[in-house]
């Protein structure tokens, strides 16, 4: 395993990745590839699940490294179970985001790891909120990330719309990732999305041969 | 989570004590820090209709000489999870024995069978803490009340789950066998032989892998641990006799002195048999 893994920045797993997140009318929509490489080589896994519930209606994407990812969002879910069980009402996605926040800021020298936090609470609604790998928390309405993202930065700035109907949202995402998958070597499989609004969680899985194909394939 | 560790829990969060001691270690070594020996290997498991196979080459290599040829390189953890460790011997085997502690004083005290989850978790707590210096790529397979279940825990604290599964020096091999043949709900012969096969593979096109193959099937009914479930092929026989009668060598001389002991001190304590 340790003959692979001589290049990469990362150590062991790595999700070099492309993960995106985007609010719409009603709901957010967080999806990402389903990828995991050692040493930007060797595809170690082709249906790694990268976006993991931490609560009812809070989702969360990771990129990075497999192993430090896993390790804060166990930590996260944890620190979040407890802060619902002490308020005694489900966390705000902007709690969830914190928690994250606060892992990977206190912890930046030996992390190595970014997340997107979807969700929908009473408070606010639908939000999505970014936690880059030095611990910076911000709230967009779009976001993409990992190492496809700089691929579909374009066609992002193009077509995202505010207040979309759910439908289009979908599409949006689902193209999204599959111009992403097509142009990135780390990033592939399947494309796992998940919808989550007000009344409840949906998960969509859209295998390699389904997903949208362009011009040139 | 006090059921589970006898030894102090950890206090909560992260824990780099050991990153800080390796940096300081490393300043004070001029040379390269020793680099710890690894044992090629081809492990592999799937999920078939009624529960796990696992399976495991048995060769243990010190550099180009073979240690052992009929190491045993699936561990066991509970009655109804075992374990197959790639990566260093050392680390593989007690990384293992101490998940099995902990799990048995946990059933002791709770009084329930572990789940699958609760060693994947133990391990992957472990192994992040330590951030990749113990050397163990493990794959866990067990049925428990949920259900059948393989995992992978990598050496740096990454979990995977999976229906099949390579791991070790020989994976590339084993994986192309398993990535062909591979469907999900095999019967329990076929998924035996596909796993042989793919240890087969390992063996043949991985210079670390070799000897023997061991398989370990675990259902709800019980586990059948196969050692070997098939031999090499290539077993040499011995041209000479290495044991010898007593009376080959020669007695030439005999010399006896009797040492002499005396009693220094007595003491007597008396036994409470009430």
């Amino acid at each position: 395993m340790e003959k692979r893994c001589l290049d990469s920045q990362v150590k062991g797993v790595s999700t070099g990745t492309t993960i995106l997140a985007a609010v719409f009318d009603g709901g957010v929509v967080i999806g990402s590839d389903s990828r995991a490489s050692i040493g930007g080589e060797y595809v170690s896994s082709k249906t790694i699940n990268k976006v993991i519930q931490v609560h009812d209606r809070i989702f969360c994407c990771m990129a990075g490294s497999l192993a430090d990812a896993q390790a804060v969002i166990k930590a996260a879910k944890f620190h979040l179970s407890f802060h619902s069980v002490q308020m005694e009402s489900p966390p705000l996605v902007i709690a969830a985001a914190s928690v994250l926040k606060e892992l990977c800021y206190k912890n930046k020298e030996e992390l190595q790891a970014g997340f997107m936090t979807a969700g929908w609470d009473r408070k606010k609604g639908p939000q999505v909120y970014v936690v880059s790998l030095g611990g910076m928390l911000i709230s967009q309405p779009v976001t993409i990330g990992g190492s496809g993202s700089t691929y579909i930065y374009g066609y992002v700035d193009a077509k995202y719309k505010p207040n979309m109907s759910k439908d289009e949202c979908l599409q949006f995402a689902t193209n999204a990732l599959a111009l992403a998958m097509g142009r990135d070597n780390v990033s592939g499989g399947v494309a796992h999305l998940v919808v989550i609004t007000e009344t409840g969680v949906e998960h969509v899985v859209v295998p390699g041969d389904k997903l949208p194909k362009f011009h040139d394939e | 989570m006090a059921l589970s560790n006898i030894l102090e829990t950890p206090a909560a969060g992260f824990n780099f004590d050991n990153v800080v001691r390796n940096a300081a270690l490393e300043g004070l070594l001029e040379e390269q820090p020793p680099k710890p020996l690894k044992t090629g290997t081809t492990i592999a498991g799937l999920i078939f209709k009624d529960g796990v196979v696992l399976g495991a080459d048995t060769r243990a290599t010190s550099s180009e000489v073979v240690a052992d040829k009929m190491c045993a390189k699936i561990h066991y953890i509970a009655p109804n999870i075992y374990c197959c460790g790639a990566g260093t011997a050392a680390d593989t085997e007690k990384t293992t024995e101490l998940l099995s502690s902990n799990l048995t004083i946990f059933s002791l005290n709770s009084g329930r069978n572990p789940r699958m989850v609760m060693a994947v978790n133990i391990l992957q707590d472990m192994l992040y803490r330590y951030h990749g210096n113990i050397g163990a790529n493990l794959i866990l397979g067990g049925v428990d009340c949920t259900g059948n279940h393989l995992y992978t825990v990598g050496p740096w604290g990454s979990v995977n789950k999976v229906p099949y599964l390579a791991m070790g020096s020989g994976d590339l091999a084993a994986l192309g066998i398993l990535e062909d043949r591979f469907k999900h709900d095999l019967e329990l012969e076929e998924a035996k032989e596909l796993v042989r096969a793919a240890i087969h593979a390992g063996i043949m096109c991985d210079l670390g892998s070799g000897n023997n193959i061991d398989i370990c099937v675990i259902t709800r009914k019980g586990v059948d641990y196969i050692r070997p479930y098939q031999e090499s092929a290539y077993k040499d026989t011995r041209k000479i006799k290495y044991k010898y009668r007593p009376g080959t060598t020669p007695v030439l001389t005999q010399k006896v002195v009797p040492l002499k002991l005396e009693v220094v001190q007595e003491t007597v304590q008396q036994m409470d048999t009430a």
